[in-house]
C-alpha cells in the first residue's frame, strides 16, 4: 500500500486500473478528461493493460460501454455534466440491460447558462435511470468507491451499472493524500469478472434488450430492476464491511459525523460536505450539538438507515447543491418522503446552495444552524431558502453596469 | 457462410435462418432482404439493432433470430457494434473466447437511423475502421411511425408529412456516396428482388474485414401504398428503370453490377405506387415525371 498525492480524477483512474478493467470507451469533457487521459497514457506506455477507444459522443460511448459489458468484459467509462445528459437516453436504456459496469461522473453544473464548476443537477438527472449511485467527498473515497462499485455491480443479486460521482474542480483537480492498495489485495476483494450468462457466444445465441409489448411485461422488467436496486442495499453493506476488513477504511452507505448526540444535523452529499464537517467542528467548539449526515449511496436510497440515524433529532438542515425548477432541492423532498409520518421524525429545513461551484462559507453554515435551532424551538419550519447574498447581487449589478457602460461607448 | 462460390441461383443457401411469424407487414421488402442477407452471413452473427420496423422482429419472449441480438437505440447501433466487436477481440486476445465462438457484428437499421440520426455514430465507426457489417433496409421514410419523410425519401413522394400537391420537395440523400467518401472496405447497394446480385455482394462482404455497408432498397407496401403482391415487381422495376442502381464500392472504385439497358421509363415504377399517384391523377404531371426521369438519366449518363 502506497500513499501519494492524487487528484480526484487520478484517483478514479487508479480505481479503474486496480479493477483491471478490460475496456474503456471514452469521450473528453471538462472536468473529467484527466481520467481518460491518465488511463490512455498507462495503456500506451504498457504500464497497465486495457483497451481505450475514443467514441464520437457520450451517447455512443455509453452504448459501446454497455454493449461490451453485455458481451462479457469489465468496462469502465467516465463523463461529466452535458456529456451525461447527451448520453441520457442510453443511461436509462442500458440500465435495463442488467449488465454491470462502472461510470464515473465528475459533476459539473448544467447549461443554461453554460458553466464549469460543480453542482449535482447533472447526476440527479440520472436518478431514476436504474444506475446505482455512490457519491464521494474525498479523493480516497473516489478510488475506493470505484472498487466497491465493481463488486456491487457484478454481484449476481444486483447486476446493475453503477455511477461513482465526484465534484468537478473541488475533487477532480484537488490533490489529496490517497492510499493506493496493492493489486494483489484488490484481487482478493474484487476477483476477475465472471459474466455468467451475460455474454454473446456463437454456440449460445442470446437476445438481449428486446422489445416487450404491453404494460404487464414491461412492468415485470421494471419491477425486477427496482427490486435488484433495493437488494443492493444489503449487498452494499456486506461489500463495505469486507472492504473495511481488508483495507481498514470504512465507507458506509451513510456517513454520520458526530451523529450520536447531535440535535441539529446538516444533510449533504459530495465534496462540499467536507465544508459542513468543518462547520460542525467549529460549532461544536462553541457548544452547539450539531452533526453531519452524508449519504454516499443515493441509489438505492438508504431509507431504513436514514430513518434510524435521524430519529429523535430536532432538526435537519438539508443543503441541496441542485435545483429542481419549480420545486426546490431534490435531496430535501426525497428525505421528507422517507421521514414523513415516522415517529420521532425531525423538522426539515431546505437550503439550496453551492450551485455552479458557489462557495458555502462557514458563516452560512452558522446561519443555517441558527435557523434550525429556531425552527426546533418554535416548531415552525421556515420556507426553503436559496443561498445568495446581497453582496453577490451588488457585485453582479456592478458588472452589468460596467458592461452597459462599455457598450454605450463609441 | 459456406465456402462455395455463388455463380447462379442454384448456389444460394437452401436453408433459411430467420424464423417466420413475425410482426412485419405482408410484402415487406426489408424483411425479404434481411432473410437473404442472414442466410448468407450465417448463424455466427450478433445483430445490433437500431430503432425501426425490424426492432419488432423480436418481442419478448420470442425471436426469429438464431444468433445474438442486441437492441440499442435509434442513433447508436454502430457504437453498440463497436462495443461488441471490441469485447469479442479482448476475449479472443485473453484466451477467453475460441475462434469458433467468435461472431460478426451486424448492424440492422432502417433509413431513418442510417441516413439521419445515426449518421454521426456510423461515420465514426467507419473512421475507426470497425470490423462490422451495416445492413440498412431503406424504405425511404420513417416507416415504423407511419411513413413520414426521412433523408431517404425520394423527390415528389407523398409521405405522412409531405401531403401537398407535389409531395416531397427534397431529394434522396446519397448514403452510398457518404459511406464511400469514408473509404471503407466495402459498400454495396442491393435489393431483395435480385437475390443473385445480393448474394454475390454478401459473399464478397463476408470475405472482407472492416466497415461494410449493405444498403437494401426495401419496397414497402404500407409506406409506398401498393398491393403487397407487387413488392417483387416493384423491386424489379426499381432496378430496370435505373432508379435503384445496383453497385459496389471496393478498393476505391465504384462498379455497377447491373446496367439496365434499355432503361424502362421511370413512370412504370412510379405509377404502381400510391405515394406517386398525384403525378398521374387527376391530371398527369408531365413536368414532375420528366424531372424524375431526367434525374435518373443524368445519373446513368455519368456512369456509362
Amino acid at each position: 500500500m502506497t500513499r501519494t498525492l492524487l487528484t480526484g480524477n487520478a484517483a478514479a483512474a487508479w480505481g479503474a486500473r486496480l479493477a483491471d478493467v478490460d475496456y474503456v470507451p471514452a469521450f473528453p469533457i471538462t472536468p473529467q478528461t484527466e481520467i481518460i487521459e491518465t488511463l490512455a497514457q498507462w495503456y500506451d506506455s504498457g504500464e497497465a493493460q486495457g483497451r481505450l477507444v475514443m467514441l464520437e459522443s457520450e451517447h455512443s460511448m455509453i452504448t459501446a460501454a454497455a454493449a461490451a459489458a453485455a458481451t462479457g468484459v469489465r468496462v469502465f467509462t467516465a463523463t461529466s455534466s452535458q456529456g451525461l445528459l447527451y448520453g441520457m437516453e442510453m443511461i436509462y436504456t442500458v440500465a435495463g440491460w442488467r449488465v454491470p459496469f462502472v461510470l464515473v461522473n465528475v459533476s459539473r453544473a448544467l447549461a443554461s447558462p453554460i458553466t464549469l464548476e460543480p453542482d449535482h443537477t447533472d447526476i440527479l438527472a440520472a436518478r431514476d435511470s436504474g444506475f446505482l449511485q455512490i457519491h464521494c467527498a474525498t479523493c480516497q473515497e473516489v478510488l475506493d468507491s470505484v472498487l466497491l462499485a465493481y463488486r456491487l455491480a457484478e454481484d449476481s443479486r444486483v447486476r446493475l451499472p453503477v455511477i461513482v460521482n465526484l465534484d468537478g474542480f473541488y475533487l477532480s483537480f484537488t490533490r489529496e493524500p490517497v492510499e493506493t492498495p496493492d493489486l494483489e489485495a484488490v484481487r482478493g476483494f474484487l476477483p476477475a469478472f465472471d459474466p455468467d450468462a451475460i455474454q454473446f457466444r456463437a454456440t449460445k445465441p442470446i437476445s438481449q434488450a428486446v422489445a416487450v409489448l404491453g404494460g404487464s411485461h414491461y412492468s415485470y422488467f421494471r419491477y425486477e430492476a427496482h427490486l435488484a436496486a433495493l437488494q443492493a442495499l444489503t449487498v452494499y453493506d456486506e461489500i463495505a464491511q469486507d472492504f473495511a476488513v481488508r483495507f481498514g477504511r470504512s465507507h458506509p452507505a451513510v456517513e454520520a459525523y458526530c451523529g450520536e448526540d447531535a440535535e441539529i444535523v446538516f444533510f449533504m452529499i459530495g465534496a462540499f460536505a467536507t465544508k459542513a464537517k468543518d462547520a460542525v467542528d467549529r460549532l461544536r467548539e462553541q457548544g452547539w450539538k450539531v452533526g453531519l449526515v452524508r449519504p454516499r449511496l443515493l441509489r438505492p436510497y438508504p431509507t431504513a438507515l436514514l430513518r434510524d440515524i435521524l430519529r429523535g433529532k430536532r432538526a435537519v438542515v438539508v443543503i441541496d447543491q441542485n435545483l429542481s425548477m419549480g420545486k426546490g432541492g431534490v435531496l430535501h423532498s426525497e428525505l421528507a418522503s422517507v421521514l414523513y409520518g415516522q415517529p420521532g421524525a425531525p423538522l426539515l429545513l431546505s437550503f439550496v446552495g453551492g450551485l455552479g461551484g458557489r462557495d458555502l462559507p462557514p458563516e452560512e453554515f452558522y446561519e443555517m444552524a441558527k435557523a434550525a435551532q429556531n425552527a426546533a424551538e418554535t416548531g415552525m419550519t421556515p420556507e426553503p431558502r436559496l443561498l445568495y447574498t446581497s453582496g453577490e447581487l451588488r457585485e453582479l449589478r456592478k458588472l452589468q453596469a460596467i458592461a452597459l457602460h462599455e457598450r454605450s461607448q463609441p | 457462410m459456406s465456402e462455395a462460390i455463388i455463380r447462379s441461383l442454384k448456389d444460394l443457401p437452401s436453408t433459411h435462418l430467420l424464423g417466420g411469424g413475425t410482426a412485419m407487414c405482408a410484402g415487406c421488402g426489408g424483411l425479404q432482404a434481411l432473410h437473404e442477407i442472414y442466410d448468407l452471413l450465417g448463424r455466427r452473427t450478433v445483430f445490433v439493432n437500431a430503432a425501426g420496423c425490424m426492432t419488432l422482429l423480436s418481442v419478448y419472449p420470442f425471436t426469429p433470430f438464431q444468433s445474438g441480438f442486441l437492441y440499442t437505440s435509434m442513433s447508436s447501433a454502430p457504437a453498440g457494434a463497436q462495443g461488441v466487436r471490441d469485447a469479442l477481440d479482448i476475449l479472443r486476445q485473453k484466451g477467453r473466447l475460441t475462434a469458433e465462438e467468435d461472431m460478426t457484428a451486424v448492424v440492422v437499421a432502417g433509413d431513418g437511423a442510417s441516413y439521419g440520426m445515426g449518421l454521426s455514430a456510423t461515420s465514426a465507426a467507419i473512421e475507426r475502421n470497425l470490423d462490422f457489417v451495416y445492413v440498412c433496409y431503406d424504405n425511404e421514410g420513417y416507416g415504423n411511425t407511419g411513413q413520414q419523410a426521412s433523408g431517404a425519401t425520394p423527390h415528389a413522394a407523398r409521405t405522412a408529412t409531405t401531403t401537398g400537391a407535389h409531395g416531397h420537395a427534397g431529394y434522396k440523400k446519397d448514403l452510398f456516396a457518404i459511406w464511400a467518401a469514408h473509404r471503407p472496405v466495402y459498400v454495396a447497394t442491393v435489393i431483395g428482388s435480385e437475390p443473385l446480385d445480393l448474394a454475390k455482394k454478401l459473399e464478397k462482404a463476408a470475405s472482407l474485414k472492416g466497415p461494410r455497408l449493405i444498403l437494401a432498397l426495401a419496397p414497402c407496401p404500407t409506406g409506398w401504398d401498393y398491393d403487397p403482391k407487387l413488392s417483387v415487381e416493384i423491386g424489379h422495376l426499381a432496378v430496370k428503370t435505373g432508379i435503384w442502381p445496383l453497385k459496389e464500392y471496393v478498393d476505391g472504385q465504384v462498379a455497377h453490377t447491373r446496367i439496365p439497358h434499355p432503361r424502362v421509363p421511370v413512370e412504370e415504377y412510379l405509377k404502381l405506387q400510391g405515394r406517386f399517384a398525384h403525378l398521374f391523377e387527376p391530371q398527369r404531371d408531365d413536368a414532375a415525371i420528366a424531372e424524375i426521369q431526367a434525374y435518373v438519366d443524368g445519373y446513368w449518363k455519368e456512369v456509362v
